[in-house]
């Protein structure tokens, strides 16, 4: 038996991919467990545009990451990233350019005729994903119920796997909080169908369309541990990005703001721990959705492995 | 000296914006610059866990109050880095407009003044003017910052002959060029003028190879320094051959 501990993204992918390769497995999600980080996460699968900072192993591992959700979840959108600045900012634009690759010149207005004549060029990486974070848990904690993988408080039975994400800050010392906020509006008359970045010098931004004319706007990176709500100069900053990717978004309905603290190691690489027998699958940064998948798979050769010495 | 302190390098690296407080870490190893400076402002208390990993470096920190628009906020944003950092150094940010990033001189002032009284040694993040430049060493501040050229951007010593004014105007104070810097040769050419230290973040922040990058800043500030004390050749208005010409073989009445 394997006790997953934790039912965000790392959590329900590793439960997922255990239970698939055929390990009994049980979800330890006490009622009184915080909020997962991943449930404010953008959904973005988008490993050239996450290439821009993130290391080589990230865009290597993350290609993986959309038809591994298409196959257990049928909201993954592939319409591609479009990457866009200001006109004061194409130098911003080129160094992204320079810094990725998998992608092409573009006309915005032609691949989404609501900013026709707003930006003259863009990135377009068409290969990359999105889809609703949420909604994707779901469907993963759908299908293991279905499996009969049971979710429950209480102590864990079987070998443990730590998912908590910064829960677990205590046995991992090198753990460290990045606050991220972000805010999801509703603008139902505006028609963007793919993810957008706004590039800018000190406040880039992204732009996640969901279904019935949302819009999740995200996400600052602070390196703070600090909780509590959103900040107003967060607010600010990502409406006035918005704003500026199309005015209508002055007149939409902010129907949700969120603050959470996603876990990073050092290198902001997210890695499989040993801890004596515990296993920690953590670290996942503003890469959740597309590297825990990758992980899951290393942490299900690691138990494979181990079991058969075992036996 | 900065306060009585020599530094080894003369270059001061920012911490902001790089992929990773790893890749942060490599890239001050690499430069071997001699002074980090940190925000406190929009981390506040729980920045902790990478304040920590700065520490680590070994490299001595100059916090700065980024992010502060009122002399007020600064002056809390600076007690509140000597007490987390245990250090009575400040590089005072006191910013006038939120797009252009420019000092407020008026608030800077009265911001180092209040710092000064209070025993802080004030590093002012300032324009290359003269006067400012007066009234904050009259404020008690003994090392002047002034800009190359507005924050992040990038385009160098934008006013030469408005720094040159400067580093003649004040002789014997430390000046640091602090902002603007986006390229190794930029960095250098502060130095060969005789500025004292330079202070940049995002030239080497957002490099594609930040730690390359970081290593082409120590060398090109080490480099500047060098030229400097070597004492460069004043360019003269018209070429100068190093040959006497007297002498030279009259090829063309041989033919």
């Amino acid at each position: 038996m394997i006790s997953v501990l934790g039912q965000g993204v790392a959590g329900l992918c590793a439960a997922t991919t255990l239970a698939e390769r055929g390990f009994a497995v049980e979800v330890i999600a006490p009622a009184s467990a915080p909020a997962a980080a991943s449930d404010l996460a953008g959904g973005m699968l988008a490993p050239f545009c996450e290439g821009e900072s993130a290391p080589p192993v990230i865009v290597a591992r993350g290609h993986g990451a959309a038809d591994w959700w298409a196959a257990r979840f049928a909201g993954v959108v592939r319409r591609g990233t479009l990457v866009l600045a200001a006109p004061r900012d194409q130098a911003e634009l080129d160094r992204f350019a320079r810094a990725t690759a998998g992608h092409v010149t573009t006309d915005p207005g032609v691949l989404e005729p609501e900013l026709a004549g707003r930006f003259a060029r863009g990135l377009h990486f068409p290969t990359e994903a999105h889809m609703d974070p949420r909604a994707a848990l779901g469907a993963l904690r759908g299908a293991l119920i279905a499996r009969a993988v049971p979710f429950r408080g209480g102590p864990p039975r079987g070998r443990i796997v730590d998912c908590r994400g910064m829960g677990t800050a205590a046995h991992l010392p090198d753990l460290r909080a990045v606050r991220g906020e972000m805010i999801e509006v509703s603008v139902p008359d505006l028609r963007l169908t793919r993810t957008i970045r706004l590039l800018h010098p000190r406040f880039p931004c992204y732009i996640v369309p969901r279904e019935g004319g949302r819009y999740m706007i995200g996400a600052t990176m602070v390196e703070s541990a600090r909780t509590g709500g959103v900040t107003a100069r967060a607010v600010m900053e990502l409406l006035s990005a918005a704003y500026t990717v199309h005015p209508g978004f002055a007149e939409a309905e902010v129907i949700a703001t969120g603050a959470g603290l996603r876990p990073a190691f050092a290198d902001n690489i997210p890695a499989i721990r040993r801890d004596g027998a515990r296993l920690h699958l953590n670290g996942l940064y503003r890469h959740g959705f597309l590297m825990a998948p990758a992980l899951a798979a290393d942490l299900a050769d690691i138990l494979t492995d181990e079991f058969a010495h075992a036996d | 000296m900065f306060y009585g302190i020599d530094i080894p390098s003369r270059l001061m690296l920012g911490t902001a914006g790089y992929p990773s407080p790893a890749i942060l870490r490599e890239a001050i190893a690499a430069s071997g610059a001699g002074v980090i400076t940190v925000s406190l402002r929009r981390e506040g208390g729980e920045g902790a866990a990478f304040r920590e990993i700065l520490r680590a470096s070994g490299c001595r920190i100059l916090p700065n109050t980024a992010g502060c628009h009122t002399a007020r906020e600064a002056v809390t944003t600076a007690q509140m880095a000597r007490e987390v950092f245990g250090t009575s150094w400040i590089k005072l940010e006191v910013i006038g407009h939120a797009d252009t990033l420019q000092p407020d001189p008026f608030a800077l002032v009265e911001a180092a003044r209040i710092l000064c009284a209070e025993g802080f040694e004030v590093f002012p993040y300032a324009t290359e003017d003269l006067i400012v430049g007066e009234r904050l060493i009259e404020a008690g501040c003994r090392v002047l910052m002034p800009w190359g050229a507005p924050i992040g951007s990038g385009q160098g010593l934008r006013n030469i002959e408005g720094l040159r004014s400067m580093r003649a105007h004040f002789p014997d104070v430390p000046l640091v060029i602090d902002a603007g810097i986006g390229a190794p040769s930029q960095a250098l050419q502060a130095m060969e003028m005789g500025f004292d230290a330079v202070l940049l973040n995002t030239a080497v922040a957002k490099a594609l190879n930040p730690v390359a990058m970081a290593q082409a800043f120590g060398q090109a500030v080490a480099a500047g320094r060098i030229a400097h004390k070597a004492g460069l050749m004043p360019p003269r208005d018209m070429a100068a051959p190093s040959t006497p010409l007297f002498g030279l073989a009259e090829l063309a009445d041989a033919l």
